[in-house]
Parts: C-alpha cells; sequence; structure tokens
C-alpha cells in the first residue's frame, strides 16, 4: 500500500553514506512488510537494495547470507551434497505463509527483523545455529547468535538504526541430520507450531520450537534424550504460561503440538542413529 | 525517469512512498486491482521483467527502468495469451475481480508449479469460484458452449463481459478515466474510526486536521443533517430499524465512523483524521447478547422501542410463534435431544471492497457510481438523507467485485454525497480491506438452542427453537434475519408441533448485516446438526430420519406460524437431492483416507430456501429491438458475480428465439433501467428474471402483431427466428422491420415488472466424508458431494459456479474463518492474513448434481440458486465430523485448536 507518510527515499551505495538515524527513518529491504501495513511514524526509507551485497555466498565454512537475500533465492539454492540438512532452507522458505510471488522480493533479513514468532527464516537459523553479523549505526559491528537475536513477539536486540548485515550458517550444522514438524490452523498456512531437530554424528540433539512460543526456544542434549528427558527439558524451558496466543492458535493447542512433534522428532532421530526410542 | 509499463514509456515519477499498485493505475493500468493492499489476495499482481510480484508490495521506484507487464499487455494485439482464452473457455471468474492477478499468476508457473497448485497459488484469493474452474483454466479444460439462436437457455454461456474481464478491461468501482472531464478536481474521503466500543463525543477539535495541507473539509456529527435511517437497504423500510446517523455524537461500536475528513490526496485525508483531536467520555459497553439482555446492561440505543413498540432494552426484536403444542409433542416423544449450537461471526471479504464515487454535473445533478447490490434502495435513501428531489440523483454500477450480501448496505454513498453537495467537487471514497472488518457488516452471530424430540421409529414429534442473534451495535437486518432463522429450517421438516423464540439483540460489536443465507444458515446449521444427534440417539440413519421427516409436496410449507404463507411448491426435487448424495458418497469417489492417525467420518444436511424475501420485492424490464435486428435490455438488477446478466439474456434470447450474443444489456442504473429492488434474497433469477421473460413475451408479442399488420395476416402465422420474423409464406428481417415501423413513427419496444408472490421452493442437500488428524486436529475434506434442486438450469456451468463458490463460502464458515474480538471490543484480525478465507489449498473440488425438475412458479422453469446451497455445507462439516469422532462439535468454526484436545487421541500430560 501507498505509504503516504513517506518524504523521502535514500539509496546510499555505502552504509557509510547514512550518517544518523532520526525517528521516522526505516531500512528498507523487499518492503514487502513494509509496504503490507500502515507505517505512520515513517517518513524515510533507507534503500538497501543499492548497497548490492552478494545474495549467498557457499564456503568451506558454511552458507553467508546477505541480510538482502531473498527468501525465494534461498529456497532454491544448490547445496554441497554433503550439507544433509540443507533440505531446511527449502522447507522453512515453504513454511511461511508468504507467497512464491512475495517470497521471491521479501528478503532472509527482513524475516528475521520482523522477529514475529512464526519466522520461519529465525526458526532456519536458530535451528542451523547460525550467527548474525550486526552493524550499529555507532562503533564497529557485532556477532550476535541467532537463538539470542529475537526476544520476543516482534522484538529483538537491534538498537535504533542498527542493521542486520549477514546470516552465517556454519557448515558443521549444515551437515547435521534434521527433522522438521510444522502445523497450521490452515492448509499451507502460517505456522502454530514450527520445531527442527537436527543430530550431529555424535547423536546429540538440538531442537529448536518456534512459532509456539514468542521467542524461539533451544533445547540442546549432548546425548539423544529419552522421551521422559525431553518432556522434562521441555517443561523446564517453557512455562505454563510461555506459548504465544494469537489468531494462528491457543496456547493450549501450541504446547500440545510442542510436545507431540518435539517426541516425533526425537523418535525420529533417535531412530536415524540406531539409537533407542 | 521513465517507466515501460505494458510496452509504454511513462514519464512519471512516483511518490517516495508509493507502491507500483496505484502507480500504475495512476498510469492508466486499471487492470491492477485491490483486493488488500497487503500481499494477501494477489489481484495486484504484474510482472516485473516477466516475474509475478504483488505491486502492492512494490516500492513504485523499483520499476524505474525494468519493464511492467500488467494484465492489460499481456495479450498482443488481438490475440489473448493462452492463460486469458483458457480463463474465458473455463469461465474461471464470476465477478472477476480476482482474474487479473490469478491470470498474471498462472501466465508465470512453470511446469512443477502447474504440478502443485495448492501452493503456487496460494497467496491469489477468490471469493466466489471455490478455485475448481480455476483449476480447470489452468488444465486447459473449457466449459463454454456456443450460442445458438433458439436454444439460449439451458446453454453454458460465457458472461458477456468475459473478454474484458481476462484483459483487465472492464470497469469495476474505482476505474475511471483520471482525465474524465466530470472527476477533475477530485476529493478523496476518509474516516476517522472509533478506538471506543461504546463512547459519547464531547469535543472534537478540526483545528489541526484543517491545518494540514491538501485538506479542504473536515464533518462532523455536527455537520450532517441529523435523520436517523438504516444502511440496510429492504424495498420495505419499515423492516430494518432507524437507529442510524450519518455520523453520531456516540460511538457504539470500534470501528464506527466519528468524523470525515476529505482533502485533495488520500494521504492528505489520512493526516487529516490523524491530527484530529476527540475528546470522548468512554461509556460502558456489553459484547455477549445474552448479557446485554440482562436488566442493568448498558443500554445502546435508549431511544429502542423495538419494531413492536414499548421499552425492549437492548433487544431490537423478538419474535415468537407455535404451531401444534410442543409440551405434548415432547412428551409422546421416545427421545428427546437437547443441545446449543453456534456459529460465529464472518466477513463477506468480496474481493472489491466497498466504495463510491460521487459527482454533481453542470446541471446541478448528482451522480454516484458505486458498489453496491440495492442502487435504487441507495437512490432512495440519499434522497431522504439529503433532501435530493429523485430526478435530481443518479445512482449506478458499472461492474461490483463480490457481494455476497455486504453491498445489501449503504456504507459509503452518504458521506460521498454529503461532501460533494458541501463542497461541490467530486469526491471518492474507498474502503481499505481492515475497513471491511472494521467498520462495514457481518453475518450475525447466532446461538441457537434447539430440543428436538422424536419417536422411536424417528418420527419427529416435536421441534422447539431459541436464537439470540447479535446485530451489534445496529440493527438493520436484525429482524429480517432473525426472521429467516426461525422460517426455512424449521419449515423444512414435517412436525405436528413446533415452538421458536428468537431475540435480536443490539451489542457494542460491528453490526450484522445481510449474508448469503441470510440467517437461515445459522439455524440449518442448529437443527441439522441436532437432527443428527437425534438419529444417532435413536439409532437410524441420518439420510433415513431426514426421509421420514423432510417435507414432501403434499404438506403445507410452515414453519412456527399457521398464517397462509405465499410459498409454494413450484416443484419438488429434494427426495432426488439426497438420493443423488447418497448415492455418491457411496461410490468410492473423492480421496482415500490418509495414512496415519487420521479418523474418517461421513455427514450430511440438508436445506430448504424460499427463492426471495418475505418483504416486497420487484423488478421491471425495458427492451426495444435496435436498427440492425438486435435488441436493447435494460434491467435494474445488479451484477456482482452473480451472472444475472448473462441469465438475464439467455432468458431473453429464449423467448425472443435469437442468440443472447443479439442481447446488449444495461442494468443496475437508476437512469438507464427500470425500479429494481436489489440484488440480495435470491431474486436475481425469480423477480429480475421474471421482469425479463415478461418484457421478452411482451416484445416478442408486439414483433409479431407489427408483423401481421403490416402484411395484413394473422399474428398467429408468425414466429420470431434468429435475426427475422417469419411466417410459412413470408419472411422480414428484423432491421428491415424496425426500418418499416421506424418510417411510420412506431417503435417495437416492450415494458414490464414482475413482483415476487407467489415464492417457489428450493433445495440443497450437502454430503461431506472428511478425516480428522487426532493429534492435529487437522480436518481434511476427503469427498465433498452438493446436490441442488434449482429447477431449470438457465446456464449449467454459471448454476455449478455458484454453488462450488457457496459451498467454498460454507466451508470457510465452518473450518478456517471467524472473527475475533478482544475484551475491548477491539477486531484482532482485521486482515486477509489473519481472517482466513478458504484459498486453493483449503478448497475441495466439490461433485455438483443437480435434481431434474422444472419450476412451475419461476422464469422458464428456473428457480433461485445463490444462496440456499451454503446453508447445507457446515452442518455436513459438523455430521461428518461427529461421525468420524464420536464427539458433537457445536461451535464454529473447527479450526483444529478449538477440537484438538477432544479427539480421542493422545492428549499430552501437563508439563
Amino acid at each position: 500500500m501507498d505509504l503516504n507518510t513517506v518524504r523521502q527515499v535514500k539509496s546510499p551505495s555505502s552504509v557509510d553514506d547514512i550518517a544518523d538515524w532520526p525517528a521516522g527513518h526505516a531500512w528498507l529491504s523487499g518492503g514487502t512488510w513494509l509496504m503490507s501495513e500502515p507505517q505512520p511514524g515513517i517518513d524515510t526509507l533507507v534503500d538497501l537494495f543499492g548497497l548490492d551485497w552478494p545474495a549467498l555466498v557457499a564456503s568451506e565454512e558454511g552458507l553467508e547470507i546477505a541480510a538482502t537475500a531473498t527468501i525465494g533465492a534461498l529456497a532454491d539454492f544448490s547445496a554441497p551434497p554433503d550439507w544433509t540438512a540443507a533440505p531446511l532452507l527449502r522447507a522453512c522458505a515453504h513454511a511461511l505463509l508468504m507467497s512464491f510471488k512475495v517470497a521471491d522480493v521479501a528478503t532472509v533479513g527482513g524475516n528475521i527483523c520482523m522477529s514475529l514468532p512464526a519466522g520461519a527464516m529465525v526458526s532456519l537459523t536458530v535451528a542451523l545455529e547460525a550467527t548474525y553479523v550486526l552493524w550499529p549505526r555507532a562503533g564497529a559491528p557485532r556477532t550476535v547468535g541467532a537463538a539470542e537475536f529475537v526476544t520476543g513477539n516482534h522484538a529483538n536486540v537491534l538498537g535504533s538504526g542498527e542493521l542486520l548485515r549477514a546470516i552465517h550458517i556454519p557448515a558443521a550444522a549444515l551437515k547435521r541430520r534434521f527433522a522438521l514438524r510444522r502445523a497450521s490452523l490452515t492448509k499451507l498456512g502460517r505456522s502454530a507450531a514450527l520445531l527442527i531437530g537436527t543430530c550431529g554424528p555424535q547423536g546429540d540433539l538440538v531442537l529448536t520450537i518456534t512459532a509456539a512460543t514468542p521467542r524461539p526456544v533451544q533445547l540442546r542434549f549432548a546425548a539423544m534424550p529419552g522421551a521422559e528427558e525431553l518432556q522434562a527439558a521441555l517443561a523446564a524451558a517453557i512455562p505454563a504460561d510461555g506459548w504465544f496466543d494469537d489468531v494462528n492458535g491457543t496456547p493450549a493447542y501450541k504446547r500440545h503440538l510442542t510436545v507431540h512433534f518435539a517426541e516425533e522428532i526425537r523418535a525420529e532421530l533417535a531412530a536415524e542413529s540406531g539409537g533407542t526410542a | 525517469m521513465t517507466y515501460s509499463i505494458d510496452g509504454r514509456t511513462v514519464s512519471a515519477e512516483p511518490r517516495p512512498g508509493q507502491c507500483l499498485r496505484t502507480f500504475l493505475r495512476e498510469s492508466g493500468a486499471l487492470g491492477v486491482k485491490k483486493g488488500c493492499d497487503a500481499g494477501d489476495c494477489g489481484a495486484c499482481t504484474v510482472w516485473l521483467d516477466g516475474r509475478p510480484v504483488h505491486s502492492c508490495l512494490m516500492p513504485a521506484f523499483r520499476a524505474k527502468g525494468r519493464q511492467v507487464t500488467t494484465v492489460q499487455g499481456l495479450a498482443s494485439g488481438h490475440n489473448l495469451h493462452p492463460v486469458q482464452q483458457a480463463f474465458l473457455e473455463a469461465q474461471a471468474f464470476q465477478c472477476g475481480f480476482c482474474a487479473a492477478g490469478m491470470i498474471m499468476t498462472v501466465a508465470a508457473l512453470d511446469e512443477a508449479q502447474r504440478a502443485d497448485l495448492p501452493r503456487a497459488l496460494k497467496g491469489n484469493l477468490c471469493r466466489c469460484t471455490g478455485y475448481r474452474s480455476i483449476a480447470d483454466a489452468v488444465h486447459g479444460i473449457a466449459a463454454i458452449e456456443q450460442d445458438l439462436a433458439g436454444a439460449a437457455c439451458g446453454a453454458s454461456l460465457p458472461n458477456p463481459f468475459s473478454a474484458g474481464i481476462v484483459t483487465g478491461h472492464a470497469r469495476y468501482t474505482m476505474d475511471v478515466d483520471a482525465a474524465d472531464p466530470a472527476l477533475q478536481s477530485l476529493l478523496h474521503l476518509k474516516v476517522l474510526r472509533s478506538p471506543h466500543a461504546h463512547a459519547r463525543i464531547l469535543r472534537i477539535d478540526k483545528a489541526k486536521a484543517l491545518a494540514i495541507p491538501g485538506v479542504v473539509a473536515v464533518f462532523t456529527h455536527e455537520d450532517v443533517p441529523k435523520k436517523l435511517f438504516s444502511s440496510a437497504t429492504h424495498e420495505d423500510h419499515l423492516v430494518d430499524p432507524d437507529d442510524t446517523l450519518i455520523l453520531d455524537e456516540v460511538a457504539r461500536f470500534v470501528g464506527q465512523r466519528i468524523a470525515a475528513v476529505v482533502a485533495d490526496t488520500e494521504g492528505a485525508a489520512e493526516a487529516g483524521c490523524r491530527a484530529l483531536e476527540v475528546e470522548y467520555e468512554i461509556l460502558p459497553a456489553v459484547f455477549d447478547p445474552a448479557l446485554a439482555m440482562a436488566p442493568d446492561a448498558p443500554l445502546l440505543h435508549p431511544g429502542n422501542d423495538g419494531l413492536a413498540g414499548g421499552p425492549r432494552g437492548n433487544v431490537f426484536l423478538a419474535i415468537t410463534g407455535e404451531v401444534g403444542s410442543v409440551a405434548e409433542g415432547f412428551a409422546a416423544a421416545s427421545v428427546v435431544h437437547e443441545q446449543t449450537y453456534s456459529t460465529s461471526r464472518v466477513q463477506h471479504a468480496h474481493l472489491e471492497t466497498h466504495g463510491s464515487i460521487a459527482w454533481r454535473d453542470g446541471d446541478g445533478r448528482i451522480h454516484v457510481r458505486t458498489s453496491t447490490q440495492a442502487p435504487f434502495i441507495t437512490h432512495r435513501k440519499l434522497c431522504y438523507l439529503f433532501g435530493i428531489f429523485p430526478h435530481d440523483l443518479h445512482v449506478f454500477t458499472e461492474r461490483v467485485g463480490g457481494g455476497f450480501g455486504g453491498k445489501q448496505e449503504m456504507l459509503t454513498e452518504d458521506l460521498c454525497v454529503f461532501a460533494t453537495l458541501n463542497l461541490g467537487r467530486p469526491v471518492k471514497w474507498e474502503f481499505t480491506r481492515p475497513e471491511e472488518f472494521l467498520g462495514a457488516t457481518t453475518r450475525h452471530q447466532m446461538t441457537t438452542r434447539v430440543k428436538i424430540g422424536a419417536t422411536a421409529d424417528g418420527t419427529l414429534t416435536a421441534l422447539e427453537v431459541h436464537v439470540v442473534s447479535n446485530t451489534g451495535a445496529y440493527g438493520g437486518h436484525g429482524g429480517e434475519t432473525l426472521a429467516a432463522a426461525l422460517g426455512s429450517p424449521l419449515a423444512a421438516y414435517r412436525c405436528p408441533a413446533k415452538k421458536a423464540e428468537g431475540h435480536a439483540v443490539y451489542t457494542n460489536v460491528i453490526p450484522g448485516g445481510g449474508f448469503r443465507g441470510y440467517g437461515a444458515s445459522q439455524t440449518s446449521f442448529a437443527i441439522e446438526c441436532a437432527l443428527d444427534d437425534l438419529a444417532a440417539k435413536l439409532g437410524i440413519d441420518p439420510f433415513a430420519i431426514r426421509r421420514r421427516n423432510m417435507i414432501r409436496p403434499d404438506d403445507v410449507i410452515q414453519s412456527v406460524w399457521a398464517e397462509p404463507s405465499d410459498v409454494a411448491f413450484g416443484s419438488y426435487g429434494l427426495d432426488q437431492c439426497l438420493d443423488l448424495v447418497e448415492a455418491e458418497l457411496a461410490g468410492g469417489g473423492g480421496e482415500a483416507r490418509p495414512e496415519g492417525d487420521w479418523a474418517e467420518g461421513t455427514g450430511v444436511a440438508l436445506a430448504v430456501l424460499e427463492a426471495g424475501p418475505p418483504t416486497e420485492h420487484r423488478s421491471g424490464g425495458e427492451m426495444r429491438l435496435l436498427a440492425d435486428g438486435t435488441y436493447h435490455l435494460a434491467v435494474g438488477s445488479t451484477e456482482m458475480g452473480n451472472g444475472s446478466v448473462t441469465a438475464h439474456r439467455q432468458i431473453a434470447a429464449a423467448v425472443l428465439g435469437t442468440r443472447a450474443d443479439a442481447i446488449a444489456i444495461i442494468n443496475a442504473d437508476t437512469d438507464r433501467a427500470p425500479y429494481d429492488t436489489g440484488t440480495f434474497a435470491s431474486t436475481g433469477t425469480v423477480v429480475a428474471g421474471q421482469a425479463v421473460e415478461l418484457t421478452a413475451r411482451a416484445l416478442a408479442a408486439e414483433i409479431i402483431s407489427y408483423a401481421a399488420r403490416r402484411t395484413n395476416t394473422s399474428p398467429e402465422d408468425w414466429r420470431l427466428s434468429a435475426d427475422a420474423v417469419e411466417s410459412s409464406t413470408a419472411r422480414i428481417p428484423l432491421a428491415e422491420l424496425y426500418r418499416l415501423a421506424g418510417a411510420e413513427g412506431h417503435r417495437l419496444e416492450a415494458k414490464r415488472k414482475a413482483y415476487l408472490s407467489p415464492r417457489t421452493i428450493g433445495f440443497n442437500v450437502q454430503g461431506v466424508r472428511l478425516a480428522v488428524h487426532r493429534v492435529t486436529g487437522e480436518i481434511r475434506i476427503l469427498h465433498s458431494v452438493h446436490a441442488a434442486d434449482i429447477g431449470r438450469l438457465i446456464n449449467p456451468l454459471q448454476c455449478r459456479g455458484q454453488i462450488e463458490g457457496a459451498v467454498a463460502m460454507g466451508l470457510g464458515w465452518a473450518l478456517t474463518e471467524h472473527m475475533v474480538h478482544d475484551a475491548q471490543g477491539n477486531v484482532v484480525n482485521a486482515a486477509l492474513r489473519n481472517y482466513h478465507i478458504p484459498a486453493f489449498a483449503d478448497t475441495p473440488r466439490t461433485t455438483v448434481l443437480f435434481a431434474d425438475t422444472h419450476d412451475t412458479i419461476g422464469p422458464l422453469g428456473a428457480k433461485a440458486q445463490g444462496e440456499c446451497a451454503i446453508n447445507a455445507v457446515a452442518p455436513a462439516v459438523a455430521n461428518a465430523l461427529a461421525h468420524a469422532t464420536g464427539v458433537r462439535f457445536a461451535h464454529l468454526p473447527f479450526t483444529p485448536d478449538r477440537i484438538f484436545d477432544r479427539l480421542g487421541g493422545p492428549v499430552s500430560r501437563p508439563l
């Protein structure tokens, strides 16, 4: 929709061209959320596309995703064959409510910075133990773990004007096995619960719970837990009032799904490890 | 800087925050539609360098130096793009508002995407079709038949405006030429809406708003005529309460309009709304109709004396009735079942939002171009409100993008006309999508207690219902929907004793309005569920208990009132419908039960609906022979995707023995067509269609009579053919006859009026086989079957399409749609991404079957068909769910989070 309060668009070729960050400034990435709701507080858009960051760079270290890479490009990424977790890229892109047309424009960074519980780029990068490179308006770049970035529904650690520059997914995480479970109130709809488990060669388990909770919850087990241990860890990690309440599912339903999916994921990964269920 | 749009070079600079959608429309690409303006519906889809994008989400400046292709640039010359052609041949649209975006999306799909339409089309919503015809278009399956003289009625002819719809050139309400001389200096209107559910306005300070550059005027309750009216439209204005002011000093729901700001641009009008300073006295609010009926409840309308007189608190209307004695009936029953069922508040979500444009011409006449189902009633209401002499006002539609009852309401026209009268300039107001959820109308939420008794063999002895309807802050449609709720769903069954009591109650929520099915849907849900519950207690099959008790053609059609009624059996096919659905469900069609922890069940429900409202309803037609031997037809009724324009041409062509193509039609225009009450309450065929039939018959008689006079022969010798009037010995081409008559100063024309009485009766049966996952609560419709007795099919493909659309809408009501309010009365999900109407992925293919009947009341054997199909859908789903799980879910909708903990699956223990 038209953002009628916007008075100017700045298109810097370098972030250094943006000296100050008064109220009313907003970074413009794909713009698919920004343009989808009234933004009466915004008068200036700062276009990131002129920065021309390379979208996806694969190396032995892993995958470097520019914040401005589109979700569509990430979904279509051709990964090296030993990146066993790479199918998660497309699975998480498909977990979003957005159509492929929106995914072609919406960016990975935009989805992460929106920091919605059902933001599947958050789910993906937390599950794959990514780190984010943040560029504060003043001072040196900093790195935060994906799991620490989102602090609540539509809230994160970004300071005023601070920019998410890139997401780094380590190769080690991409070489793990994975299991994903998701449910929505409607067909191909917004997630009520999106759980991803990954398992390394040592049989450890990293379980990431998103959509059901206001911010991602990650449980780590050095060895594949049993069902009881997993449920106890869930109970310890998420208090009774810790489930997200919105029109995409009641808290009780999200808890129910999480309990069920967590066990399914555990059982699936345990079975593949040859361990006991 | 220049932009390339459909091969044109456009030199223009978008505003900094402008999206591509409005930039394209300003450049003349009016085929680019606004359904949501938020990336959810896809109506605005265009290509950017060949890739489809939602243009409402794309900053316009990003199109600089790139190739933009809209639906208007898709065809090469006069040759339609293959996807446009496929949409035309499959008639993959009804109102057509989604078609531009749908076509631009489908035309960009690769093979893999075409093989996965549920995912590929998740960003394109259609509220009319139920998606089957869209899938057919993608797969190149054509549905249209040839238009042959004398065979128009009963043929699957395409919508006459198909070419315009698939090329984006069809003009909907907001698709006006910026260069139109009448619309120069166009002003934009926006309203400030109440943030409070119940509040008195103490003061509105306009100063800051008026100081904003571009703001021309601010109107508040102090400025507008103090005339009470109802925004609901009916022929009889007295059936709706005059409880509404154009702008009121009391806000009775969150979203009620408080003040209107008129400005040179939409942006300035929005800024003006934000700058208004309003001081409110917050009043206590009540949202639950049961609480609103309590003696100490906050009063919404202290002057409410109801329709029957006397102080009534918040009860707008109470209706009761009884035939026989239910006390005796229940005493005679072997089994009595009693339970409360409830239905949810849902929104029409027609893809074209409400909106209108008003202007004054050089002669001082006011013109209103609007998106309405009732231009003539709107005309009358505007005349009343503003004291306009009827001749000085013209209300019309061009193409309307869906209605479903939501546009049986005057929601924008009054303020546009008021502003035009005051400012002398043209004024436009277009609802945003959130405004549809905040300030339009909804289906009435109803809670229904059903008590039903039968003897051991399943013969009903007594049926009693108590309905509480939440009419919201205003009472328009509240009485009529309540009456409908107590009508046909009870009349569907023979029962010696029936009793009903209903209350329509004011509360501080968005008002209820007309919505496809109109009250009958809500009680059909309750009664059809209760009948199954009773059958289960008796151990009787759901089909069997219906056959035992359903109304038969020799029965008196009555609900709970014994007075004579004008409803009559013009035909009867309910028995056929039940047989068809039962056989189809048993035939092994549909999908198999999925692997995993799924429970499977089947369910059925029936619905009976009078063709037309009990209130007065009338229409008129005018026809004349044209110089080239074709015909002109004018009829007042609105086309909003219901197919009436197509059907009316077919009716006229059938009577005149010609092709539908030989009938040019004008509709829904108070200047150019005769009076019509409006297209609502299933009247497009049975009233307006009847007017067309009568007019065409009169014109045929006139033509034959003239030919006989000219040749000194008897009229019995003559008959009409495709383009001539013929006898056994002579043939006069119609163009020649026109010339002959003209030379004598004689015009070959006719005008007739139609009135609705008696009303015939239609029947629908829905069957559903579904699976529900015992853990996630996901419901999959495996087989959806619908049988309809709608008399003779004027246009089989349109009839099928109407039913498919109604079934899809019914599935939305049953499974996904629910307007959620918070404790302060705010609508929580005022966007299509959070209020989920069925998308392609949610909508199963429905097998549509028709009873073989020919109606003796409706025109050419046809009956009404647009509404009734929806009434059987939700209860059939509910009954299938009960069959699958052994649990009765009695409250819509059945979203997984509302049912998961009673499905018998593993219940997670408390953590």
